[in-house]
């Protein structure tokens, strides 16, 4: 952490800290976010409520009757005195994500290619290919926020959401890649679907993906899709592609 | 059924928004889960503390009015809030008070007359199964609830009630000082942080002697206010985790008060974080509604939270 006035605690509030450590995006901030995490777990006890990493963030929601905010931050403070990435831990999980790449289900698969410049195979084969680190879960139960997507692929939000996302979409924009546990709205730009389950209320942990964890999509042909229990009917096109 | 509950009501007649809430949703923040929960937590926990509850007993929230529920035994209860012109069978219903209601006796709902939002706690406390440690109801998350999938309550449910294993308190009334006007513009403590260094000097100014509007957009996720645009230097930031209360400005300059059913992230910057008590007032102010920003410090703050939950709880 070489950055100046980092780390820094800014106030959330009567039971909460925002623990900022790094400005920027980085693989490596995952190491240091785990440590932080597992720290403020043994030091807070009984009196956390809640932890929420994100990025370059934890922030740390306590027990407003149990302790005050100042002596919360001198806890924080004492913490990231001694805080040292966590090498192991912060390794995380390593998940495959059976994916149908498939412009029915994905159907904006095509107008990334274009974007793109490049097949649609091309596009599944750079989706594919890298393993993915999630950054935050949020937006949703379970959606997890992963990155960093090649640049090659990088296309914006669409302009007008859709207000119905199927559950198991896997979308991409911007540097970033999810899949959505749920059917919510969402901007993103579907390229296939999993029948993985992202969140499940009978998991011992509820969702499938958590902060650090590693993740590759692996394309499936749509008969091992189906076989998965994955759901086939096809996604509303985009608006922008309506418009053309 | 769980043992040990019974029905308690029968809804005639839904309205267009009522909702099983506990304390909410803790310790699970870190999965995309929001903590849903009351958003009026001062009128909610009045509610419990007249019914003889414990802290953190499943009560309705009843937003807009239009509930007519029906009790199937004789059962005490206390409704607090917003004045919803309620009525006991035919006669105005007390708010702010323990009453009894006899089986067969109906609790009506009407339309807003002060305030927003109504607790209805039963002696005992609601019952349902938890999800994820709490039954409080996200409808947007599909979680908690009578039945678990964060439905609203519909024309035909029977709701469970728990056996009260007696009154935990003595109080049958909220004293007069205790029961907001909310028909008055609230005054709302905040606390500053976060990013507020980086507002230009004149927005802060405005900030806090500005008079804001609430506008239509504003719901459990969080209360849009209209007013002076607000200039902060930063127009984009990472993603990070947002606390109840947060007061978020997007590039429009407006700002946006977060309740109970937020998003777990964000990316806007903050000017800090209204009081919890400050939130809980904010949730009952109506659309077109004035309120004002006031700067509060940490201590007393807390001072003043820790003084409300001893009355509720004491």
């Amino acid at each position: 952490m070489t950055h100046t006035g980092l780390p820094r605690l800014e106030s959330a509030g009567i039971d909460g800290w925002m623990v900022r450590l790094f400005e920027t995006i980085e693989e490596n901030n995952l190491l240091w976010l785990a440590a932080l995490t597992h720290d403020c777990e043994a030091a807070f006890g009984d009196s956390l409520i809640d932890l929420v990493p994100s990025y370059t963030t934890l922030l740390v929601t306590f027990d407003p009757l149990r302790i005050s905010s100042w002596e919360a931050r001198k806890m924080l403070s004492e913490v990231l005195a001694k805080l040292v990435p966590d090498e192991v831990g912060g390794e995380g999980e390593l998940h495959e994500i059976a994916t149908w790449y498939d412009p029915g289900v994905g159907p904006d698969l095509t107008r990334v290619a274009e974007l793109s410049d490049m097949s649609v195979d091309d596009v599944i084969k750079t989706h594919s290919f890298q393993e993915y680190r999630v950054f935050a879960l949020g937006f949703s139960p379970g959606f997890a926020f992963m990155g960093l997507l090649d640049e090659s692929l990088t296309c914006p939000r669409l302009s007008t959401p859709r207000p119905r996302v199927p559950a198991g979409s896997v979308a991409i924009a911007g540097q970033q890649t999810a899949a959505y546990p749920v059917v919510t709205p969402g901007g993103w730009n579907l390229i296939g679907r999993t029948a993985a389950r992202l969140f499940d209320r009978n998991r011992d942990g509820f969702s499938l993906l958590k902060v650090g964890d590693r993740v590759r999509f692996v394309s499936v042909d749509r008969h091992t899709f189906e076989n998965e229990g994955g759901d086939t009917t096809p996604a509303e096109p985009a608006q922008e592609e309506r418009r053309t | 059924m769980n043992p040990g509950t019974t029905y308690g009501f029968r809804v005639n007649r839904a309205g267009p928004l009522a909702l099983l809430q506990d304390a909410g949703r803790f310790g699970v923040r870190h999965l995309g889960v929001t903590q849903g929960g009351p958003a009026d937590l001062h009128a909610w926990a009045w509610a419990n503390r007249l019914a003889g509850n414990k802290w953190g007993c499943p009560a309705l929230e009843i937003t807009f009015g239009g509930l007519e529920i029906q009790a199937e035994k004789d059962l005490t209860i206390a409704v607090a809030g917003a004045d919803l012109s309620a009525k006991h069978d035919t006669r105005p219903l007390p708010l702010w008070r323990r009453i009894r209601v006899g089986k067969g006796e109906r609790i009506v709902f009407g339309t807003p007359a002060k305030g927003l939002r109504a607790y209805l706690a039963v002696a005992g406390g609601f019952s349902a199964e938890p999800v994820l440690g709490s039954v409080a109801c996200v409808t947007r998350e599909h979680l908690g609830g009578f039945d678990g999938l964060g439905r609203r309550l519909a024309e035909g449910d029977r709701l469970t009630v728990a056996q009260s294993d007696g009154v935990h308190t003595e109080a049958i009334e909220t004293p007069e000082h205790q029961r907001p006007d909310y028909s008055e513009p609230a005054v709302l403590d905040l606390l500053p942080g976060a990013q507020i260094a980086d507002f230009s000097g004149r927005s802060l100014y405005e900030a806090f002697n500005s008079e804001w509007r609430v506008d239509d957009r504003a719901d459990r996720m969080g209360v849009r206010l209209i007013g002076p645009p607000l200039h902060c230097r930063i127009d984009s930031m990472v993603s990070e985790g947002i606390s109840l209360g947060a007061v978020q400005v997007p590039p429009d300059g407006q700002p946006i008060a977060l309740l109970n059913d937020r998003q777990t992230i964000g990316g806007y910057p903050r000017l800090g974080n209204l009081t919890p008590l400050a939130a809980a007032r904010l949730a009952q102010s109506l659309p077109g509604q004035r309120v004002r920003f006031r700067p509060t410090g940490a201590e007393r703050a807390l001072r003043e939270h820790r003084a409300f939950v001893n009355q509720v709880t004491g």
